[in-house]
């Protein structure tokens, strides 16, 4: 009999404040995180984004006791960990995994500046440094796959718990705001100058932003919170058509959402919202448009969070979908913040005001570049 | 859990050869990974041209996947594939265009490439497949957790076959073992039979 799997014990770390209770307060009342930056360091020009204090987190990080020096991103993430892994009150035991989701890790000690060597820049010394911290007994497990590396690491931590390998995997995500990510993407032309408006027909790009997250998966029902939901299924596929754009017929979005939906074993119909990935490119949101309506959930209230925190990259998918278990535990549809008129060629039920709802189900999707695309459904456990 | 699959093929490229199952299908005396690579990509007779516009890691996870795709016809195959050294090679690339301002240049053709699931992508690509795509990095070769993975997709997902295991290019050096994991093959698909065919050659 194979174990099922829910997400328990989560916690967000971001612009918002040190624990998700801080975001999703400030989400219900419409609040983004995101504010105009100027350093030029990162970015010649000033650009809008959302970042985690640096002040609040250290001293944060100073009450975890640390035993060595870590870098910005391992402070967050260790700060956002150490909370749940508390919250839990789990014993590490060698049933327990770590899954680390991330696109660039430390990417940041490649830069001369930077005090930490470049060894540091390895995910599998960044998987290692949150490991021993923690005294983990297993090797850290590190997911990089772009941007869906968030959702995709919960549907590998049900996978690994499905399979026997743990009984409960911490799933951690983050990734930095740094002047290698904004000069890339500023190379594409993606970026935004204003705050990001996601299926907006006024929309002109992404913001890029920074979190860590992390959630507790569990097959222990013993150890949920009141905003736990069960996975009931997930799939990814790729695109096979562009390493950069998006497909022109939404392909591998379409067949990840069906594919879960069967998984699952349930209709279009069933599912009550979408918390999409909506980055505010061009062609991102018309693709998902065209990928929703060949699945059957053009009806569906969608919402994107990027107006909020932004694009958190491989933390994004962890990020939304914590978001999600709490919209549906406050049985709210958050509005997708900087929406104001449709600009995709197919209908999208977005959500314009926040709105009580009774939730039960939601699809959470996210697709990034290499082609790939991962969907995957929760359903509330508590009532 | 014990399991119930097994592997089909599998091939190496490392110190300037090419072998399947263990058998040598290419070799050059060329040590350089640029000159090797072409070499391997012309003895194959390939004629692909976006292969040039790739970067190392995605040019030896293409020739090795090649190799073991080229004869096959089910497309539900998912790719599991995971290194040490992620991109870095090409993070290297377009982090020294961007570290002075006096000479910045990023580019969109290099910064694609600072993910290391581009290669899955590449693959996907060539080969047509609309499938599960995982990208992981551990310390070493890890075939316990990718052995257990493979398995769960094989048993949960659509998946009818995984081709996996692990692409390594950083500072010049290179390793790769990729092999196909099904229903039915030659070799037992284990941790311990993994290790062994890994250091085969």
């Amino acid at each position: 009999m194979m174990s099922n799997s829910y997400l328990s014990h989560n916690t967000i770390v971001s612009a918002y404040g040190f624990d998700s209770a801080n975001a999703i307060h400030q989400i219900s009342n419409e609040v983004s995180g995101l504010q105009l930056t100027e350093d030029p360091t990162i970015l010649p020009q000033p650009f809008f984004s959302s970042r985690v204090s640096g002040e609040a987190l250290e001293e944060k990080y100073d009450l975890l006791n640390p035993q060595e020096r870590h870098t910005r991103l391992e402070k967050m993430l260790l700060v956002s960990l150490s909370k749940t892994i508390s919250a839990s009150n789990m014993e590490l035991t060698d049933r327990v995994g770590l899954l680390i989701s991330t696109t660039k890790g430390n990417i940041d000690v490649l830069e001369q500046k930077s005090p930490f060597p470049e060894e540091r820049a390895y995910l599998s010394a960044l998987g290692a440094t949150i490991q021993r911290h923690f005294g983990f007994q297993n090797q850290a497990i590190v997911l990089s796959n772009a941007c869906v590396s968030g959702v995709l690491a919960i549907a590998v931590a049900k996978r690994y718990i499905s399979e026997g390998r743990f009984d409960h995997v911490f799933v951690v995500g983050g990734d930095l705001v740094t002047q290698f990510i904004l000069s890339g993407f500023n190379a594409f032309q993606a970026l935004s100058d204003t705050p990001c408006r996601p299926y907006c027909k006024t929309r002109s790009g992404i913001n890029i932003g920074e979190v860590a997250a992390s959630v507790l998966v569990t097959n222990d029902t013993s150890n949920l919170v009141a905003e736990s939901v069960k996975v009931l299924g997930e799939a990814s596929c790729n695109d096979a058509n562009h390493i950069s754009g998006p497909s022109r017929t939404g392909e591998g979005l379409f067949r990840s959402a069906t594919n879960a939906l069967h998984q699952a074993h349930l209709q279009a119909d069933e599912i009550d919202y979408i918390s999409a990935h909506g980055t505010a490119t061009l062609f991102n949101d018309e693709m998902e448009a065209i990928a929703f309506n060949r699945a059957g959930l053009q009806e569906t209230p969608l919402n994107s969070l990027k107006g909020y925190f932004g694009h958190t990259l491989g933390a994004s998918g962890l990020l939304e979908t914590i978001i999600g278990m709490h919209s549906l535990h406050q049985n709210t549809l958050f509005a997708s913040k900087g929406f104001q008129e449709l600009g995709v060629s197919r209908p999208l039920n977005i959500i314009e005001r926040t709105t009580k709802k009774p939730i039960k189900t939601f699809l959470k999707t996210a697709s990034g570049f290499g082609g790939c695309n991962t969907a995957a459904i929760f359903q509330k456990v508590g009532d | 859990m014990n399991s119930s699959f097994q592997i089909e093929r599998f091939c190496h490229i490392r110190n300037h050869r090419i072998s399947v199952n263990g058998e040598m299908l290419f070799e050059t005396p060329e040590t350089d990974f640029a000159a090797f690579i072409k070499a391997s990509y012309k003895s194959l007779g390939l004629s692909y041209s976006k292969f040039f516009k790739m970067d190392n890691l995605s040019k030896l996870a293409f020739i090795a996947a090649d190799i073991l795709l080229k004869n096959e016809t089910e497309k539900k195959i998912a790719l599991v594939f995971s290194n040490r050294g992620s991109s870095l090679d090409t993070d290297r690339k377009h982090q020294e265009s961007i570290e002075n301002t006096a000479d910045f240049y990023p580019s969109p053709a290099v910064f694609v490439y600072t993910l290391p699931n581009i290669c899955l992508g590449e693959i996907s690509i060539k080969h047509e497949l609309h499938s599960e795509n995982a990208f992981f990095i551990f310390d070493s070769f890890n075939p316990s957790e990718l052995q257990a993975y493979c398995s769960s997709l094989l048993r949960t997902s659509n998946s009818e076959k995984v081709l996996c295991g692990w692409v390594d290019y950083d500072k010049g050096k290179y390793d790769a073992f990729l092999y196909v994991v099904a229903k039915n093959g030659i070799f037992a698909h284990t941790s311990e039979e993994l290790t062994r065919l890994y250091q085969t050659i």
